[in-house]
């Protein structure tokens, strides 16, 4: 019996050694949870430099001092506190995360990996939680289902690929090949899928020559860039991010390979200040989106680039714009539920009634919440071809493309979109 | 007539289903999870004492979780209890064909053969984009046993199925344990010749306990895939089996109520690390991995059994 | 025909990379019965000192020739500090325990490791391609080659020889092997199975700090880098026979021709290729390539 007093005294201390630590998180001002990778191999290229742009944004927001139309203080008036939480672990990992961080929280801004989206998705609809998807890239979200506490402030990476697509052939309309490296896991399948169709779409009759699919974070790529080198193909393809995209980089240089092909690396923004002078020129850099050194010239992309630069020693890179993105996105809803309800905190069905089909500014320009029933954002796309001059990166040849010629309209899936020869409905 | 272990799982399983109601869904959906990968754990532990360690055990989490999610995505099933049903008989029939070449392995061979084919499944789901590749996919369920769940009571169903189950599963492996088969598995692992020169089959006894490991790590990937409403490739990823071995470990294998307290514990430390040591989670982790090797060395378990005695 | 001695050149660099890996996650088994997890954890600290090192003698203006030097300095410190301290202050307070508790034991000091290499150099990667770009390249057909690769091909077999002579020409080398065959036997034999015990794990941990060092100029140094290389030397090990050096060679040979083949002729499995290679070589040889036979025990 005594045993069984013993196992029972255990089982309790557990389960309210958690509930105490729940109640200890007293509702205050307006808390938000944020969930982005503090450790992994993702950490480093996305999840800090977005943690870093929330750093900058809060306290900043929360003294009052961003330039307009952001200058109230924290949301509507009322101080907002973060509280972060790492994304790195499997999907299982992330829902009961996410379940105990939506009672400490009044919403979430969170989540880089696509699977963690999908799963998150349907676990914020049954707990009534407003959570905002900030980084990921599958077009399946809103695609496949129908969210009424989900957003998402950036577009799709479908806009990436075709976005890719469209600037190749306009950099090279006599394009004849192309070619692809990605990892072998949803995001670098989807994205050379995407990129393969459009391609072909736009210049029908062009040769594929090889697509390699090494495993995620390999590290070793010897034997793909072997391939490549004598596959002879004008364009190579790729959406390597992180470490693998770094040591593409450094082992592809030397051998040559950006010289014999022009290759596009659709996140290599995200290295250009790494890597700086070991970019070859010519590369074609993308940004997922109007980025960084893409995005066009405004105050508050001064205001962000200045400030953030300041702080770490380094700019700010396409994740910490997304992140911007998702918080002043919210923001906007916020304030505009709060005016809409006399000046009082607004309720959550306030902030969603108000974020559909939102329009707002952002350090990246204009965001509209165009598709996905004003839950999916929609947004131009910017590519530019890298070149070094006295030995600092530059980005030349910039080239933007509006939101429509690279994002389907609401309703499309993206797929058929691209298939349909992207009719604009 | 019954026995301790008996009394003890009787009398946590009356009370977490009596306080289930009161319960914040966070906290069921934690306890449900760690009384889901409990019964993996659960299977591993018969196969450690046969003497047996398997590194591929996420293999049939991860089926389990597929067969469940399959009906509902492929053939529009969504009552939980014929996928929970899907979910023990896929990996059974799979178990049986693979058992019948495993079943000749042992030590660190039969771990490392069991790791090499769930890495091929899970490259094989990685391929797959028709069922999402990585990102996976999710899962609906709208009823059990042909009725309907209410909005927002799937989480307290999903925990009551989950505590019944492994109430259910604890009991007949108890049984079994203490059953003439049972007890030949110790055998085995203490000496196969002898077992064999008893003239009992050593095969026959390792098969049918891969088996029934691999049908307890089916219907805990199968409530796993039900409560999380989603699933992915990594169930199959080595990392995963890995995290069940250490469980195991952590756990004991004396007792099959056990695992299921060596999960608990274990996703109880996880979340307070995550929660107040976010960059140090895993550091956290592995020292408390190290104090429970160093200082229980016959699992968490040794917490009752160790004071019982003394007592 | 160039094109199949591409996939023999790429995948001799892959296996080289593989051997060193292995060697000492294959010496470590053999002698200690250990599965060393935490091979992947020092195997990315050998890296990450090795960047650290080659930065700090860059900075400070030094000839770059020496970095090569800086290389052999981070290998040889991970090995002295790292070894002995896990040696002495932890895995000897285990032994005699099961085979599967020290393996967990390892793969808590993994855990461990891999929150103190976040905390010690960050998150953001780290390179150094000094080493790797300062010996030019050479061709091969239309294929061109960095110098550096012939380093770690010969640093792959440096190493392997250096092993294998220690091993069966030295006094310490042979009481080695006497302890792999029979533990409880070379003791009584008056053996310091202890010591052994201390210098094999130091010298399969420096082992490990090599291939980082050597692989660190090729690639970013980046959080999360030795996860993926610990199943792939297991595998690689497995497939060879455990506790074989020969074994370790052979299964790294293998294991990188047969990625480098489907690489090039088929890259839709390159996936599956080294999982697939070690499922067929254990149906077909269950114990590895190079197994001994075991006595029964009655």
């Amino acid at each position: 019996m005594k045993q069984l007093v013993r196992v029972w005294l255990c089982t309790a201390f557990a389960v309210f050694g958690m509930t105490a630590v729940a109640i200890a998180q007293a509702q205050q001002p307006l808390k938000i949870g944020i969930v982005t990778f503090l450790s992994g191999p993702a950490a480093g290229p996305f999840g800090v430099p977005a943690r870093n742009a929330a750093e900058v944004l809060f306290e900043n927001l929360n003294a009052g001092k961003l330039p307009a139309p952001y200058a109230t203080k924290g949301f509507g008036g009322a101080t907002v506190e973060i509280a972060f939480v790492d994304e790195a672990g499997p999907a299982t990992k992330q829902v009961a995360d996410f379940r105990n961080l939506a009672q400490r929280v009044d919403l979430v801004i969170g989540y880089v990996s696509s699977g963690n989206c999908l799963a998150i998705a349907p676990v914020a609809e049954e707990l009534n939680k407003l959570t905002v998807f900030f980084d990921c890239g599958t077009p399946r979200i809103f695609e496949d289902a129908t969210y009424k506490y989900v957003f998402r402030t950036h577009p799709t990476a479908t806009m990436d690929s075709v976005g890719a697509a469209l600037y190749v052939l306009d950099r090279n309309p006599k394009l004849k090949s192309i070619a692809g490296l990605n990892q072998n896991y949803a995001w670098g399948q989807d994205s050379w899928n995407d990129f393969e169709a459009a391609v072909k779409m736009l210049k029908p009759g062009i040769e594929v020559k090889t697509s390699q699919m090494p495993k995620l974070f390999a590290g070793q790529f010897g034997a793909e860039i072997s391939t490549l080198l004598s596959s002879n193909s004008d364009v190579i393809h790729s959406s390597f991010w992180g470490g693998d995209l770094e040591a593409l980089i450094l082992q592809a240089g030397p051998r040559n390979l950006f010289k014999k092909s022009t290759v596009v690396l659709t996140t290599g923004e995200t290295v250009m200040f790494r890597l700086g002078d070991k970019i070859p020129d010519g590369t074609v850099i993308g940004a997922r989106g109007m980025h960084g050194v893409l995005a066009p010239a405004s105050e508050l992309n001064k205001w962000f680039r200045a400030e953030y630069l300041a702080r770490y020693q380094v700019p700010p890179v396409y994740p910490s714009y997304h992140m911007a993105q998702a918080i002043l996105g919210t923001k906007t809803a916020y304030e505009k539920a709060q005016a809409a309800n006399g000046g009082n905190a607004p309720t959550q069905d306030q902030i969603i009634a108000a974020f559909e089909n939102l329009t707002y500014e952002s350090p990246s320009g204009k965001v509209q919440l165009a598709i996905g029933k004003g839950h999916q954002a929609v947004q131009g796309t910017a590519y530019g071809t890298s070149k070094l001059v006295k030995g600092q990166l530059t980005i030349t040849n910039i080239k933007s493309y509006p939101p429509e010629k690279v994002n389907p309209p609401d309703g499309v899936k993206s797929e058929d979109w691209i298939k349909s020869g992207f009719k604009s409905k | 007539m019954m026995d301790h272990t008996l009394r003890v799982l009787l009398g946590v399983a009356a009370l977490l289903l009596a306080g289930l109601p009161f319960m914040p869904q966070w906290l069921a959906f934690l306890i449900t999870l760690a009384l889901a990968r409990g019964l993996v754990v659960l299977g591993l532990v018969l196969l450690m004492r046969t003497g047996l360690v398997s590194f591929g055990q996420g293999l049939y989490y991860c089926l389990g979780a597929y067969a469940a999610a399959l009906l509902d995505h492929a053939a529009g099933i969504h009552d939980a209890a014929l996928m929970l049903l899907a979910a023990l008989l896929v990996p059974v029939v799979v178990a049986l064909v693979l058992g019948l070449l495993l079943a000749s392995y042992r030590g660190i061979f039969f771990a490392m053969l069991s790791l090499a084919f769930s890495m091929i499944v899970f490259g094989l789901l990685i391929k797959t984009s028709a069922l999402g590749s990585s990102d996976g996919f999710n899962v609906a369920t709208r009823s059990i046993f042909g009725i309907a769940i209410a909005d927002g009571y799937n989480g307290r169903v999903f925990m009551a199925a989950t505590v019944i189950l492994s109430g259910i599963a604890a009991g007949a492996l108890h049984h079994y344990l203490n059953s003439h088969l049972g007890r030949l598995s110790a055998a085995i692992r203490d000496n196969e010749l002898r077992v064999e020169y008893l003239g009992a089959s050593v095969r026959n006894v390792v098969h049918l306990n891969y088996v029934i490991a691999a049908a307890l790590g089916g219907i805990g990937g199968g409530l796993t895939a039900l409560a999380v409403g989603h699933i992915d490739p990594d169930m199959a990823y080595w990392t995963t089996s890995g995290e069940f071995v250490f469980v195991a470990v952590l756990s004991g294998t004396g007792n099959v109520l056990a695992p299921f307290f060596g999960s608990v514990i274990f996703e109880a430390i996880r979340t307070l690390a995550n929660q107040y040591a976010p960059n140090i989670w895993q550091m956290t982790l592995g020292l408390a991995m190290l104090a429970i090797i160093m200082f229980l060395p016959a699992g968490l378990w040794a917490l009752f059994r160790r004071k019982t005695r003394a007592a | 025909m160039s094109d199949l001695l591409a996939v023999v050149i790429d995948g001799i660099i892959y296996s080289s990379w593989l051997f060193i890996m292995a060697a000492g996650l294959t010496l470590i088994y053999g002698v200690m019965k250990i599965l060393n997890i935490a091979h992947g954890s020092l195997y990315a600290l050998g890296a990450y000192l090795s960047a650290s090192l080659v930065g700090w003698w860059l900075a400070g203006g030094h000839d770059p020739y020496g970095s090569y030097a800086m290389l052999a300095a981070a290998a040889l410190l991970v090995g002295l500090v790292m070894g002995p301290l896990l040696e002495r202050g932890l895995l000897r307070l285990m032994y005699g325990r099961d085979e599967v508790v020290l393996l967990l034991i390892t793969y808590a000091v993994f855990l461990i490791l891999e929150d103190v290499i976040k905390l010690v150099w960050g998150v953001d990667s780290l390179y150094v391609s000094q080493p790797y770009d300062l010996l030019g390249n050479f061709d091969i057909g239309e294929l061109s080659y960095p110098v550096y690769n012939v380093v770690l091909v010969g640093s792959a077999v440096v190493t392997g020889a250096a092993i294998a002579w220690a091993l069966h020409s030295t006094r310490h080398g042979k009481m080695l092997l006497a302890v792999i065959h029979d533990r409880e036997v070379s003791g009584a034999m008056g053996v310091n199975v202890d010591r052994v015990y201390l210098v094999t794990f130091t010298v399969g941990t420096m082992l490990a700090a090599i291939g980082g060092a050597v692989t660190a100029p090729t690639l970013a140094v980046s959080a999360g880098m030795g996860v993926e290389v610990i199943v792939l030397s297991f595998a690689v090990v497995v497939i060879g026979g455990l506790g074989s050096l020969g074994g370790a060679a052979l299964g790294a040979l293998i294991v990188g021709l047969v990625r480098s083949a489907a690489v090039h002729y088929w890259p839709a499995v390159e996936l599956f290729s080294v999982y697939s290679v070690m499922a067929m070589v254990l149906i077909a040889r269950p114990k590895g390539l190079f197994s001994t036979a075991e006595a029964r025990r009655i």
